[in-house]
C-alpha cells in the first residue's frame, strides 16, 4: 500500500476535515497481503447510501490508526505501513445487505504474546461504529510469525492422554447438577459416584464458584475425597474441573494453589474472567503441571447470531492461542446451538497443526499452527448415550464427551449413568475400529452392547428417542445444510 | 475388583479374534504395536515391561498374537497390553493400549489418607499386590 505522495492527490489527503475511509488509503484492492500480516474477514452490514467498498474501508480505518477527521500527526509516521488495508469485498451469498470484506493488519500493529491487545484492535471500537448497522468478525489469520509470540495449551492433546494414561478413545465428563445449591458434602458424592461409575472426568458448572451454600475450599476438599476413592476403586486416573474463577486475579491464584495442593490434575476457569486473566492461568498452568479446562461462560451473546459479534472460530483460535487445554466446542447433536459443518471448523482449528481454508466449514483462511499442541473439544449440553454412533463419526477419538443430565438423571443412579455412557464408548469405538458403519450400524451396536450392561439398556430406553432439532442461527454461506436427527 | 485400564477395559475381556481386528486396525494406520505386562498395576506406572521392541512394518496380526501368546505363556498372573504407537508429526505418541490379559484374582487398590492441617488430606493410592516382591505377586491366582 502506498499513498501517492505527489500533486493534487496528496493534497486531497491530508486537507483538514472528514474525507472517505477509501479515499485515505484504508482500501487498496491491488494489495497483496503478506505472510506476516493479520488477516480478517468481517461481514458487513453497511447503512442504507452508505458504498460496500466505503463501509469496508472503515472498518479497517477504525480498527488501525484512523479517526473520523484528517489528523496532521498522521504525518509524523509512515502512515501506510500501519493503516490496515481492506482488499477485498464480495457479497454474502444469499444474504442482502451483507458483505464479506477482508482487510490486512501490518504485525507491527500487535504487541507480541497480547490477546488483550490483538482484540482491543480488531473489535475494539468499530464494532459501535455508526455508519454500519451490524458487524461480525467471520474469521481471522494469525501468522505464524505473531503465533510463535502465544505460550499455547499448557499441555495439549498429546500431553493430557499422557499424563492421564488414557488412549484411542474420547474422554468421558459430566458436570455435577444441580448446578447450584447443592452442599459440599453431597456435591463431592456426586464426584464420587461419577467417577468411579466410569467417566474420566467430573467438572464444576461455569457458575460454581463459592457462594454461600458451598464455598470453595470445602468444595475441593469433598470433590478430591470423590476423585481419589474412585481411583482407588477403579486403577484409573480421574480427575475433577476445579472452577477457580472468582473476583481477583489474588484469589485466583489462591484458588488454584489449593488445588494442587490437594494433587487434582486439573483447574478450571470461565471465559468471562477475560483474555489476560486466562493468559496469566495458562502460564501458572503449564508451570504447576495442572491441566486448565475453559468453559467458553458467556459467549453465545456474541458468537451465535450470524449477522453480529466474533464467530465461535475466532474465538477458539485465541483461546488456542491464549493456551488452554480444553474448550467447549459444541456437540451439534446436543441442546446448544451447533450447525455440523460449522462445528467441524472449531474442532479443526483447535485440533490440527494446519488447517485450510475451507469454506463449506466456515474456515476463511489457512491457518498453519507450527505445532502449537492441539486443544482438546469438549462436547458438552444435552447429550446421551443413545448418540454416541453420532458423536465419535462427528468428532473421532480427540473430545472430551461430557454427559451431565445423561449421567446424573439415570434411572439406576449416577455410577449406573456413568458405566452405560462408558459401555456405549468402548463398544461403539470397538466396532469402529473393526471396520463397522458406525452411522448405520451405530444403533445396533448399541443395543447388543445393552444386552450384557443393565443401565445402558437403561439409559437407552430413557433418552433414546431425545433430540434436538432446531435450525441452527449459524451456518456457513456457501451450502445448505441440515441438523443430522438419531 | 477389575482393573480399569485402556480403551476396553468396560468390556468383557476380549477373544483372541477381537484382539486380531483392533491390531489389524492398528497396523492399517502404519501404527507398530508391541506388547508389555506388569505385576504392578497402579494407575501411575507408566512403564510396563516391554515384551521385546515394537514390531514395525507389520501386515498381518498373526505376528503380534503370537507375542501375546509367548506373553501369556511366560507370565500367566501379570497383565498383558497391547499398545499401537503414532509416530506422526503433532502425534507421536500412543494411539491405543488395551488389557489381553488380566491375574485371575485382582486385589485392587488400598487408599490410604495422611490428614494434615486444615482439614485437608494427602491420599495415596497402592495395590495390594505390590505388598510383595515383584515376581511373586499374583502367585496364588
Amino acid at each position: 500500500m502506498t499513498i501517492i505522495e505527489d500533486g493534487a492527490k496528496t493534497k486531497e489527503r491530508w486537507d483538514p476535515g472528514v474525507q472517505s475511509y477509501a479515499g485515505m488509503g484504508y482500501w487498496n484492492p491491488d494489495y497483496i497481503p503478506k505472510d506476516t500480516d493479520v488477516l480478517a474477514v468481517f461481514r458487513v452490514a453497511p447503512q442504507d447510501g452508505v458504498e460496500p467498498i466505503e463501509a469496508a474501508a472503515a472498518v479497517a480505518g477504525e480498527s488501525s490508526t484512523a479517526t473520523w477527521t484528517v489528523v496532521w500527526t498522521d504525518r509524523l509516521t509512515a502512515n501506510s505501513h500501519y493503516q490496515a488495508k481492506a482488499y477485498r469485498v464480495e457479497e454474502v451469498p444469499g444474504r442482502p445487505g451483507e458483505y464479506f470484506a477482508y482487510v490486512a493488519y501490518d504485525i507491527d500493529l500487535f504487541e507480541e504474546g497480547s490477546i488483550a491487545n490483538l482484540t482491543s484492535s480488531i473489535i475494539g471500537n468499530v464494532f459501535g461504529f455508526k455508519p454500519l448497522k451490524a458487524l461480525r468478525l467471520e474469521d481471522l489469520r494469525i501468522p505464524v510469525a505473531y503465533a510463535k509470540t502465544f505460550q499455547g495449551p499448557a499441555h495439549g492433546i498429546v500431553m493430557e492422554r499422557e499424563l492421564l494414561n488414557k488412549y484411542g478413545r474420547p474422554l468421558l465428563g459430566a458436570t455435577i447438577k444441580p448446578k447450584l445449591g447443592l452442599s459440599a458434602r453431597n456435591y463431592g458424592r456426586v464426584v464420587y459416584e461419577a467417577c468411579r461409575g466410569g467417566l474420566d472426568f467430573t467438572k464444576d458448572d461455569e457458575n460454581i464458584n463459592s457462594q454461600p451454600f458451598m464455598r470453595w475450599r470445602d468444595r475441593f476438599l469433598y470433590c478430591m475425597e470423590g476423585v481419589n476413592k474412585a481411583m482407588a476403586e477403579t486403577g484409573e486416573i480421574k480427575g475433577h474441573y476445579l472452577n477457580i474463577t472468582a473476583g481477583t486475579m489474588e484469589e485466583m491464584y489462591r484458588r488454584a494453589e489449593f488445588a494442587k495442593e490437594l494433587g487434582s490434575v486439573v483447574v478450571m476457569i470461565d471465559l468471562t474472567i477475560g483474555y489476560t486473566a486466562i493468559q496469566s492461568m495458562a502460564h501458572w498452568a503449564r508451570e504447576n503441571s495442572m491441566l486448565l479446562h475453559l468453559h467458553r461462560a458467556g459467549h453465545s451473546t456474541y458468537t451465535r447470531q450470524k449477522s453480529h459479534g466474533v464467530s465461535f472460530r475466532v474465538i477458539a483460535k485465541w483461546c488456542r492461542l491464549m493456551g488452554v487445554d480444553h474448550i467447549h466446542a459444541g456437540t451439534v447433536v446436543g441442546k446448544l446451538e451447533g450447525d455440523p459443518a460449522t462445528t467441524r471448523g472449531y474442532y479443526d482449528t483447535l485440533r490440527e497443526n494446519h488447517v485450510p481454508a475451507n469454506p463449506q466449514n466456515g474456515i476463511f483462511f489457512d491457518q498453519d499452527w507450527i505445532s502449537m499442541p492441539g486443544v482438546m473439544p469438549v462436547a458438552s449440553g444435552g447429550i446421551h448415550a443413545g448418540q454416541m454412533h453420532q458423536l465419535l463419526d462427528l468428532f473421532q477419538d480427540d473430545v472430551i464427551l461430557q454427559f451431565g443430565g445423561g449421567t446424573i438423571g439415570h434411572p439406576y443412579g449416577i455410577a449406573a449413568g456413568a458405566e452405560a455412557n462408558r459401555v456405549a464408548l468402548e463398544a461403539m469405538v470397538k466396532a469402529r475400529n473393526e471396520g463397522r458403519d458406525l452411522l448405520r450400524e451405530g444403533p445396533d451396536v448399541l443395543r447388543n452392547a445393552a444386552k450384557i450392561c443393565a443401565p445402558l439398556e437403561a439409559a437407552l430406553s430413557t433418552w433414546g428417542n431425545v433430540t434436538f432439532d432446531y435450525t441452527s442461527t449459524d451456518a456457513p454461506d456457501v451450502v445448505p445444510t441440515a441438523m443430522p436427527s438419531a | 475388583m477389575k482393573l480399569r485400564h485402556g480403551t476396553f477395559s468396560y468390556l468383557p475381556d476380549l477373544t483372541d479374534e477381537e484382539i486380531a481386528a483392533q491390531i489389524r486396525y492398528a497396523l492399517q494406520r502404519g501404527w507398530p504395536v508391541s506388547v508389555e505386562h506388569t505385576d504392578d498395576p497402579h494407575p501411575r506406572n507408566i512403564y510396563w515391561e516391554m515384551w521385546g521392541l515394537p514390531m514395525f512394518d507389520l501386515a498381518e496380526p498373526d505376528g503380534v498374537l503370537a507375542q501375546i501368546n509367548e506373553c501369556r505363556a511366560t507370565f500367566p498372573n501379570h497383565y498383558v497390553r497391547v499398545l499401537a504407537y503414532d509416530a506422526s508429526l503433532g502425534r507421536q505418541t500412543t494411539a491405543m493400549q488395551f488389557l489381553v490379559q488380566r491375574p485371575a484374582d485382582e486385589p485392587g487398590f488400598l487408599l490410604t489418607r495422611i490428614e494434615g492441617v486444615d482439614r485437608t488430606q494427602q491420599y495415596a493410592v497402592t495395590s495390594y499386590a505390590t505388598s510383595r516382591p515383584a515376581g511373586s505377586r499374583y502367585v496364588s491366582g
